[in-house]
């Protein structure tokens, strides 16, 4: 269910990396667990971010969520459609409902899971 | 201490809800989504297992005396069959919990309090029993069901030959409900139209599974506690512990239509009636974000500027498709239309104190 070829963090994010580029979403099981996604809350194009560093926010009904970026960069792109349809997170956590592309600028790939190793880690 | 299941906890997890730690059971807060939930509420009905909320029976010669010394609303009032909203009050004007009282009889009356509050206040009752009435916690044996919605009526009625849709709003019967003996009250917690049913906790999966199959063709849902806040708040109920508590005045909460000064002695009376004398400082009003920002419970609220009290419950309004909540403000800017801001995440959103409740069903 988590696609291969992504690489996962502890926090439930997930980046799809083709050359310097990166697309960052959340995980089905992100989604899973907080419910409907009423609010999304992201950076601007230009924002310098940090690997392990608050990204952006999430809400849904009941609770609120931090974002975490899983490589450090600069926000190329972002996923506007969430601000009138943030229930795309639900819908396709893996496609229309990314939430940000990035310029990687640094190789260290630290922490990040396969998906094999995100599965293991989701069921623990 | 481990939290406490209700008797349908196997059957939550078989249909796959969401389980949390609520006032110390684990309850749970959502089976198919909260939307979901919360617009099956709004449209066809909903079924919550409540059986976490705690019961008390007051009887004897001097039950009502004993209702009427610790509750601030008039039980004498009540007839037969009758429940009312209210109020136990503290010393000082404030409230050890809100709850629901109904009378059976002038001499056996029913307490449903709050599931975190159980042990606190029937020691509380206690201590204030200075009549000849017994007070009894039938809190675990006894199953809680609410139905809410537009058509519980009709969902209800093919499992009951009582002749429940001539059941006034706060009143009740008792009757069989698929066979098992039940206080079918015409009560809830969500603004809409809908029964709580009590009965013993022991037959709660016969009337959870039958009442679920009878709507099942209507599109009645299993809901949850996160539903049932977010409905609650539309309806401007009071959440105790969020928006009500031993530290606010009743008169503030905006209680007052449930005390009544002139009923005779009770616990909290002479506060109350200073509350009342001296008038309020602060008011519990309903706010309505001005953008997409969600106001959650205890963030902070400043008006010019300045920090002023705190959200005590805030959520998205799912009906309403806006961000709303409550909040205590000075007197002085409980009007409508006044401007406040909600800190949110360290940022001053922009908020207006709104008329409430937020949402009244068409047909009430």
């Amino acid at each position: 269910m988590n696609p291969e070829g992504l690489l996962y963090t502890k926090e439930h994010e997930w980046i799809r990396i083709a050359g310097d580029t990166g697309t960052v979403g959340i995980t089905d099981h992100a989604q899973d667990e907080l419910g409907d996604v009423v609010f999304v809350e992201l950076p601007k194009a230009g924002d310098k971010v940090a690997a392990g560093k608050p990204l952006g926010t999430i809400e849904s009904v009941k609770a609120v969520s931090e974002i975490y970026c899983p490589v450090t960069g600069e926000i190329t792109e972002v996923n506007t459609s969430l601000v009138d349809a943030p229930e795309t997170v639900n819908a396709d956590p893996y496609g229309k409902g990314w939430l940000v592309r990035l310029r990687i600028e640094s190789s260290s790939r630290e922490g990040l899971l396969s998906a094999k190793q995100y599965e293991e880690y989701v069921g623990n | 201490m481990a939290d406490k299941r209700t008797a349908l906890y196997p059957i939550h997890q078989k249909l796959g809800a969401k389980l949390i730690p609520f006032g110390g059971w684990t309850m749970p807060v959502e089976y198919s989504g909260i939307s979901k939930e919360h617009t099956a509420v709004r449209t066809v009905a909903g079924l919550f297992d409540v059986s976490h909320m705690g019961e008390f029976e007051i009887t004897g010669p001097q039950a009502l005396d004993l209702v009427q010394s610790v509750t601030s609303n008039d039980a004498s009032r009540l007839v037969d069959g009758q429940a009312q909203y209210s109020v136990l009050p503290t010393r000082e004007g404030t409230a050890v919990d809100d709850l629901l009282v109904y009378r059976y009889s002038n001499e056996r009356f029913m307490l449903v309090v709050n599931a975190a509050n159980i042990e606190k206040d029937f020691a509380w009752i206690q201590s204030h029993n200075s009549f000849n009435a017994a007070i009894s916690d039938v809190s675990n044996e006894t199953g809680l069901l609410a139905l809410q919605g537009p058509r519980a009526v009709e969902i209800l009625k093919s499992l009951t030959p009582v002749a429940i849709e001539s059941i006034e709003p706060y009143h009740f019967a008792s009757g069989p409900v698929l066979g098992v003996d039940a206080t079918i009250s015409r009560t809830g917690y969500t603004g809409e139209d809908g029964f709580e049913l009590y009965f013993p906790a022991t037959h709660s999966e016969v009337l959870w599974n039958g009442i679920l199959a009878a709507g099942q063709s209507a599109g009645l849902l299993p809901a949850g506690l996160g539903a049932r806040n977010t409905l609650r708040l539309e309806a401007r109920l009071l959440l105790y512990g969020n928006d009500l508590d031993e530290a606010t005045p009743l008169f503030e909460a905006g209680l007052g239509w449930v005390v009544k000064l002139d009923k005779g002695e009770f616990v909290g009376r002479d506060a109350l009636l200073q509350q009342k004398a001296g008038g309020i400082g602060r008011k519990l009003v309903g706010f309505q974000m001005l953008d997409r920002d969600i106001a959650r419970d205890h963030y902070p609220v400043h008006i010019d500027g300045k920090e002023a009290g705190h959200v005590t419950s805030g959520s998205p309004s799912i009906t309403l498709k806006k961000n709303i909540g409550l909040t205590y403000v000075p007197v002085a800017h409980s009007a409508n239309g006044t401007r406040i801001e909600v800190l949110v995440r360290g940022r001053a959103c922009g908020a207006e104190v709104v008329p409430t409740p937020f949402y009244k069903r068409s047909d009430a």
